[in-house]
């Protein structure tokens, strides 16, 4: 019997069933990766785990005893640890106060600040942070080692079953790797390790068996060595996808955006680059060397220290209303920060840019549909809240946005981050479709094979500093990452 | 369809626990309560924080906040004093004293979006500095002015007039509900301010013209508490620089219970008019029930609580 066991679990929110009868299991120092779409179960499966609900029907078994948590509090007291995509720590405390936070150590009221640093510190070793200071504040620390932080504080409680949700969507591949080093060394020490990612590539080097689920329900899983990408992706979609980056004949048009010698107020230091109708520049490199900021300048949103950027046959003084004026268009790469006002209307969201003067619900439904469609997004009705719907079909919605304004020059900063498999499938269509009809698409992404697939050109940006671009043909993933680090 | 009718199953419960409030003060005490009399009696009376509760629902729509309010209110009623007192004719006292009451929100405005400094501070500020200016024209005291027409805008309606039902000053007050209400859900700007308050660094990210958005929102704020020094001045026939102490706190009430949320994005017209309303009705059903002011202050306060509380239960389980 293994140290984790989860049997027939079941669990409905109204009519819709969102597991119907999963088993699911984990051994000590074994790394177990949970695949799936966005809505496949996996979060359900896991909130069910860490107490957040009970399941409807089903059992689970922890050390050979039955393990039925009554709150989240009582799932973390009997050993289970949840470190989810947004992590959750207090950005005032200190990284001591952190990782003691609901279990400080007290005497008469008092704290013991000596056994809960002895308590800190141990963790943080274990971690390979030894050497982090325990006053230091949270908020000032790099997410890397946030997130460090917050695994601490899991071992700080005892953990013996560790659920990672989606770790490295916000890290860089610097702090991926060390992650990995760290999942590694707590496996060994014997923690049973559950792993949820939508990188294939992350979940092959650091799991030791996989399970996917879709509508609920195990589709398949094995030992890591039978993981397959085109068989997982399969059994993800439950369909063929043929072709993951499509690439159809394009013909390269007239420059549409031109930047010259671009710098900003910390990042880029140095940026040229030019892009042409019907074709997809890339823009590689690590997170933090500057390529979501050369975006945010080109767009207007930040402050332009020198250089020149030309929109079309517009150059000025830059500001969104000015670019969208120009028929360019940005996607943020922090859906729920900057790029949807989520409480609003999806129809709301899609227009927000070019709203009509007068606006009614049947004018706003009509305007907004066929864009949401084109683009498949899953909703009840245009005029649904953003925030009820998943991941993937949001980022759609803040798409569909760029479609309703119909830009000409599209610029997208990690377009496919932290959604489903299928939701990729279709945004990497749509782009192939916008170059093949003519627009130009700048694409910042983290994810190299995605812009190998995707672009025609890539260009790498290192410490804010753009390299010239290449033909995407003549590159590799080593080659690029080569170029990122700089060596 | 659904999300349609969400929003209004809102407002209709909101007039639901109106009526059912008034009822039952009404089975308690009888005809003097349950009388068409009584019923213009609590829409005159909840004039003033209507009118606030009006901007106020714009302003907490933009994510914001405004606590000057009832200084606004009071140097506005001593504008219009003043006005009168130099023999100006009332028409024009009565622009004064918006004009007044729009500038100072204006001001509000534009500390907030050049300074950047949060409205809760500015206001803060404001709530203190216009109340001064209000006392400095008033030299401390209050302003005695001839009796005009203008008092006669809330006054009880004659009984020559009865088909009007409510004096002008509610009418007008009803008036600025329904455009405001229009302006909110079928108008760009209307959008825009909820965008702003929805999540503000999306909306400049779509070229919402972010800064000119909260200036509009504050001037409105300042008409809307002009419009209510205006219907202060009018019940009291004087200008008092230390009247509406504490009626930005009622407005801010009369919003949240109509359904606004202090986060910003959400709020309705309608809901702030009863939760204005709803407020009036527990003032005068509970002193002609004889209960002590203390009492009505104590379940006024639990209502704003439980009216917040149950449309966050409301809200979980729709999602």
């Amino acid at each position: 019997m293994a140290f984790l066991e989860l049997h027939g679990i079941e669990k409905r929110f109204g009519a819709t069933v969102a597991l119907g009868g999963v088993d699911f299991s984990v051994e000590s120092g074994q790394v177990h990766a949970l695949v799936g779409e966005n809505g496949s179960g996996k979060s359900t499966l896991m909130r069910v785990l860490a107490g957040v609900f009970p399941a409807d029907a089903g059992t689970i078994s922890l050390g050979g005893e039955r393990f039925a948590p009554r709150s989240p509090r009582d799932a973390r007291e009997q050993g289970v640890a949840m470190i989810h995509q947004e992590l959750s720590l207090c950005p005032d405390l200190s990284v001591l106060d952190n990782i003691v936070l609901g279990m400080e150590q007290v005497s008469l009221g008092f704290l013991q600040k000596g056994s809960q640093e002895a308590l800190a510190r141990a963790a943080l070793e274990r971690l390979g942070h030894g050497s982090l200071s325990l006053s230091q504040r949270v908020g000032d620390l790099p997410i890397g080692i946030r997130q460090s932080v917050e695994i601490a504080r899991a071992l700080a409680v005892g953990c013996r079953i560790l659920v990672l949700d989606e770790p490295t969507s916000s890290l860089s591949h610097e702090d991926t790797a060390r992650l990995f080093e760290v999942v590694r060394g707590l496996r060994s020490d014997g923690l049973a390790i559950v792993y949820i990612s939508h990188f294939f590539d992350e979940v092959k080097q650091v799991a030791d068996r996989f399970t996917v689920l879709r509508d609920g329900l195990v589709v398949g899983g094995s030992e890591i060595e039978n993981f397959v990408d085109e068989e997982v992706v399969r059994l993800m979609v439950g369909r063929e996808i043929t072709d993951l980056y499509p690439r159809s004949a394009r013909s390269v048009g007239e420059a549409l955006l031109s930047v010259e010698g671009l710098a900003g107020e910390t990042r880029p230091t140095e940026a040229s680059l030019t892009v042409h109708r019907g074709e997809v520049l890339g823009i590689a490199g690590l997170g933090g060397s500057g390529r979501t900021e050369l975006l945010r300048a080109v767009f207007g949103l930040d402050p332009v220290v020198s250089g020149t950027v030309r929109v079309a046959a517009y150059q000025g003084p830059a500001s969104p209303a000015r670019r969208w004026q120009e028929k360019a268009g940005m996607l943020s790469e922090d859906r729920k920060e900057e790029g949807l006002a989520v409480s609003m209307s999806i129809a709301d969201n899609a227009s927000l840019t070019k709203l009509p003067l007068w606006i009614t619900d049947d004018a706003q439904t009509r305007g907004t549909e066929p864009f949401l469609s084109r683009l498949g997004v899953k909703m009840r009705s245009p005029l649904q809240p953003v925030e009820e719907l998943s991941g993937g079909n949001q980022q759609k919605v803040a798409l569909a946005r760029l479609l309703h304004h119909d830009v000409d020059l599209f610029l997208l900063d990690e377009p496919t981050r932290g959604i489903d498999v299928a939701s990729k499938e279709q945004i990497y269509r749509l782009i192939d479709e916008l170059a093949v009809q003519g627009k130009a698409i700048l694409l910042v992404s983290s994810y190299l094979p995605e812009l190998l697939g995707v672009c025609d050109r890539i260009a790498v940006m290192s410490r804010g500093v753009l390299g010239p671009s290449r033909e995407a043909k003549s590159l590799t993933q080593e080659s690029l990452m080569r170029e990122a680090v700089g060596s | 369809m659904r999300d349609r009718i969400k929003s209004l199953g809102n407002v209709a419960g909101l007039a639901i626990a109106w009526c059912l409030l008034f009822f039952s003060f009404g089975a308690a005490l009888g005809k003097t309560f349950m009388s068409l009399a009584s019923v213009e009696q609590i829409f005159r009376q909840s004039t003033v924080v209507a009118l606030c509760g009006i901007g106020m629902t714009f302003v907490i729509m933009s994510a914001g906040i405004d606590l000057s309010v009832g200084s606004i209110v009071a140097l506005v009623s001593v504008v219009v004093a003043y006005a009168l007192q130099q023999h100006l004719d009332p028409s024009i006292a009565i622009l004064c004293g918006l004009v007044a009451g729009t500038l100072s929100g204006l001001l509000n405005g534009a500390i907030i979006t050049k300074l950047k400094v949060t409205p809760f501070i500015v206001t803060l500020g404001t709530f203190l500095a216009l109340r001064g200016v209000a006392k400095g024209i008033a030299k401390n005291q209050k302003i005695d002015a001839d009796f005009t027409w203008i008092n006669d805008l809330l006054a009880r309606v004659h009984a020559d007039h009865r088909w009007m039902v409510f004096p002008p000053g509610v009418w007008a007050m009803l008036v600025l509900a329904v455009l405001g209400a229009i302006w909110l859900r079928y108008t760009r700007l209307g959008r825009h301010i909820q965008a702003v308050g929805s999540n503000e660094l999306a909306a400049r990210l779509c070229g919402v013209p972010v800064e000119r958005v909260k200036l509009a929102v504050y001037s409105f704020m300042g008409l809307c508490a002009g419009m209510a020094g205006v219907a202060i001045f009018a019940r009291l026939s004087v200008g008092d620089p230390t009247t509406a102490q504490g009626l930005e706190l009622q407005a801010i009430a009369a919003a949240v219970i109509g359904g606004a949320s202090l986060m910003g994005g959400t709020g309705s017209i309608a809901g702030t008019l009863f939760g204005a309303l709803i407020m009036e009705t527990i003032g005068a059903g509970s002193s002609q029930l004889g209960w002590p002011n203390w009492v009505q202050e104590i379940v006024t306060g639990a209502i704003i609580v439980a009216a917040v509380a149950l449309d966050r239960v409301r809200h979980r389980r729709a999602t």
